[in-house]
């Protein structure tokens, strides 16, 4: 069973109007196989897990190649064949759980409707099959759950519907596109074990899509690295991550952050306080968001918050900046009490402290120039000479000035999280806020933006609070750590003392959690 | 690229004939609304006795009336007051009601609570009868039936932009410029306005076919120009008399009024599609 070649993919191309995205792809999955496809965005990994399930875009088309799945060819079967193959054979665990299932409808519902689509099921005994597929995929009181709508769960909770969804035709191979990339270290690393141990218990083959070298590595038997369109290296898991033989891989293993690697520069002692928060805490309606923060961040330094989604950490940064205004507790700026400052006073303030958003595609304004975005707070505060210095601060970070005139979509995620950085240092500031800079980059773009972020640090003497849930990527940059969970700060101290030996147990937990521990030597 | 660009346009464009005669429409109709003479040569005042009631024919298209005027001449004369009236309305409509929604979604709060109620309450109303109220108080007269409608649709502009300042309003670049220390008055009309304006200048061109169809039945209804100025509602209801003998006293002019409707709607629902960036 083990051996049999379940799926196999030789010289395929597909192209979309003509421009090629997949060229001569040559892929095997065996039953029981993980197989991972590792790629950057745009590497055409997820193109090709589309060709497999025929599901591409429109405007993809096969070009050249097969995919041959149990001896059938796929590409040229009727909407009827395919019917009988997507779910019941085949089945697809899609990228984003918060958009891929029904709003309206309870989860139960919808894991039920794939049993019904499958004939599995008839409709009394449905509901309860359903409640027996989450329980499998790994949900805990899966009665309570199938009857809550997608947006009560979780996103590592909706995950696993999807996975429930997927189970439910009983496919022998499972396409994974990118399953867990939305998701928290710890949440991911549950999610991964348990379609681990479903692929192991039950014979299911799993096409894993994912641009984390990382995870890769800890999960599958056979690693497929794409860029551009090509498998540029493929082997067993181990052979590829010890000896990468193409210099793609190369580039992708040292780009990819990991707590074995060197930091960008060593952690420096603390100097004079910037930034200070005593006892912060912030209410939303009844629910504590921060809880009792305190720490100081010296000048010139970076202290870095690290927690999974809903720590608080954000709201802790937005509390520094004064987007939201504390409940209970103090602020204060350069020896200065900024809690309650409002007004002028406070917009003025906004020229001493900037933040950088996580996501470069939402944070700048698609009606305007790159010129007028990088340029805007200096127009806010009546600074002349603005074409000037807006070159100025496209060429701080490293990028042409002929930008100046485009908008911010004919530009790569890496260039806009360039133009935020900009935007950020346009006024001088002295306090610059991180908030996930590099969360939604390739690894190798995530290197180049850290190493900005370091750089200009240096030139300029800005202190950072960097936002982050990725302890690796921390580790290269952070002066000082501090892990928050549940609105709390549960360990605050300099970065190698905090990584190296944690005192918490939390801590612990997410520094296992990260992809690509289980093989340090190859990362 | 630019050969892809103007390929993929025209095929776009075979794609839709129907917006295409839609867009032909609109341009013709305007046409006869800035130089109505290039299109007929007929006097829409002066008749001619002899020519009377005469069907549509090659020298009179849309055929004569009753004092043998030329209803071609009429409808493209006309069409100048008719739009400019429809025009003016749409104006009113689109830029109180934006300042209106622009207010209630970006203060928030009691205000906004206020002004919403109030534009349920003309909501509520049905807009043809909310204009006759407002015609009824302001008097006769194109421009006055041009304000009636445009102020009955200032609740619909006032409604769409609220709800698409609020979802400007939390978009991270809004909060990026202002942690940049820019202005409310600055964010407001280099982030929310230009983000927020693309459903509503759909719903502009929506409102224009609405607003030539009321604004023709308040002129039908006898509240528009003194005769003898053409007006399309009024020479529809000029020709209600001699519906029996002269038919195409009413049709023809209904048509005209019918196809501009129909031809807006086409063309918004195209903005609409382009703003999902389809």
């Amino acid at each position: 069973m083990a051996n049999s070649e379940l799926l196999a993919i030789r010289g395929l191309s597909v192209s979309y109007r003509s421009v090629p995205a997949v060229r001569d792809v040559d892929l095997t999955v065996h039953s029981g196989q993980i197989v991972a496809v590792v790629g950057e965005s745009g590497s055409g990994k997820s193109t090709t897990a589309h060709a497999v399930i025929g599901l591409l875009p429109r405007g993809g088309r096969i070009d050249t190649g097969s995919i041959t799945y149990a001896g059938r060819s796929l590409p040229g079967l009727s909407e009827r064949g395919w019917r009988s193959v997507r779910g019941r054979e085949i089945a697809l665990v899609p990228q984003d759980p918060t958009v891929s299932l029904n709003p309206v409808q309870r989860v139960g519902r919808q894991v039920a409707e794939v049993l019904l689509i499958h004939g599995t099921a008839d409709r009394k005994t449905a509901p309860a099959q359903a409640v027996e597929l989450l329980r499998r995929a790994g949900i805990d009181e899966p009665e309570l759950r199938a009857r809550q709508y997608p947006h009560e769960l979780s996103g590592g909770l909706r995950q696993r519907v999807l996975i429930a969804a997927a189970l439910a035709g009983r496919p022998k191979l499972i396409i994974a596109d990118e399953p867990t990339s939305a998701l928290d270290v710890t949440v991911q690393r549950q999610i991964l074990d348990h379609l681990e141990e479903l692929a192991a218990e039950s014979g299911t083959a799993v096409l894993l899509i994912t641009h984390d070298l990382g995870v890769a590595a800890d999960r599958a038997s056979r690693i497929a690295v794409m860029s551009e369109g090509h498998v540029v290296e493929e082997g067993s898991g181990g052979a590829v991550l010890a000896a990468p033989a193409d210099p793609y891989t190369r580039r992708l293993l040292a780009a990819a952050p990991s707590l074995a690697g060197e930091p960008i520069r060593p952690p420096r002692a603390p100097g004079e306080t910037l930034v200070s928060a005593r006892g912060l805490t912030k209410d939303f309606s009844g629910r504590t968001a921060v809880e009792q923060v305190s720490f100081d961040i010296p000048r010139g330094r970076t202290l870095a918050l690290v927690g999974e989604s809903g720590s608080g950490k954000s709201t802790t940064a937005r509390l520094l900046l004064r987007l939201e205004t504390a409940t209970a507790g103090t602020v204060s700026f350069d020896g200065e009490d900024i809690t309650s400052l409002r007004g002028e006073r406070l917009r003025l303030l906004r020229r001493r402290m900037q933040l950088v958003y996580q996501n470069p595609y939402a944070s700048l304004n698609p009606k305007l120039t790159i010129g007028r975005i990088v340029s805007e707070p200096l127009r806010a505060f009546g600074i002349g000479d603005r074409k000037r210095r807006a070159a100025e601060l496209l060429d701080q970070v490293a990028l042409p000035a002929s930008m100046l005139t485009r908008k911010p979509a004919e530009l790569s995620g890496g260039q806009r999280q360039r133009v935020a950085i900009a935007r950020a240092l346009a006024l001088r500031p002295e306090f610059v806020v991180c908030d996930e800079p590099v969360s939604a980059l390739d690894v190798s773009v995530q290197a180049q933006i850290l190493r900005l972020l370091a750089d200009l640090q240096d030139e300029l003497g800005l202190t950072y609070l960097f936002i982050s849930h990725d302890l690796a990527v921390v580790r290269q940059i952070a002066d000082q750590v501090g892990v928050m969970r549940a609105g709390r700060l549960l360990e605050l101290g300099p970065a190698d003392e905090v990584l190296r030996t944690p005192r918490h147990e939390y801590t612990q937990e997410l520094l296992t959690a990260i992809p690509g521990s289980r093989t340090p030597e190859a990362a | 690229m630019a050969d892809i660009a103007t390929l993929t346009r025209s095929r776009f464009l075979l794609r839709s004939p129907g917006l295409v005669l839609s867009v032909l429409v609109v341009a013709l109709v305007l046409g006869w609304a800035l130089a109505p003479s290039l299109f007929t040569g007929y006097d829409p005042l002066a008749g001619i006795p002899r020519q009377k009631l005469k069907g549509p024919s090659a020298a009179h298209l849309f055929g004569t009336d009753e004092t043998g005027r030329d209803i071609f001449a009429r409808v493209v004369h006309g069409t100048g007051l008719s739009l400019r009236a429809t025009v003016l309305a749409v104006l009113i409509a689109l830029v109180a009601g934006s300042i209106i929604g622009l207010i209630a979604g970006s203060r928030g709060g009691w205000l906004d609570s206020l002004i919403m109620r109030i534009v349920d309450v003309l909501l509520a109303v049905p807009s043809i009868l909310l204009s006759l109220a407002l015609v009824t108080a302001l008097g006769f007269g194109t421009t006055k039936i041009a304000v009636a409608v445009g102020v009955a649709n200032v609740a619909h502009f006032a409604r769409l932009m609220r709800a698409e300042v609020l979802r400007v309003r939390t978009g991270v670049y809004v909060e990026a410029a202002r942690a940049g220390g820019v202005r409310w008055p600055g964010v407001l009309t280099r982030h929310v306005l230009p983000n927020a304006s693309g459903p509503v200048l759909a719903l502009a061109v929506l409102t224009f076919g609405v607003a030539v169809l009321e604004i023709s039945s308040l002129s039908f209804l006898g509240f528009g120009a003194a005769p003898p100025a053409p007006e399309w509602g009024s020479l529809v209801a000029g020709g209600r008399a001699y519906l029996a003998v002269a038919w195409w006293m009413t049709t023809l002019p209904g048509l005209v009024i019918a196809a501009v409707v129909l031809a807006a709607n086409r063309i918004s629902r195209a903005l609409e599609g382009a703003n999902r960036g389809e």
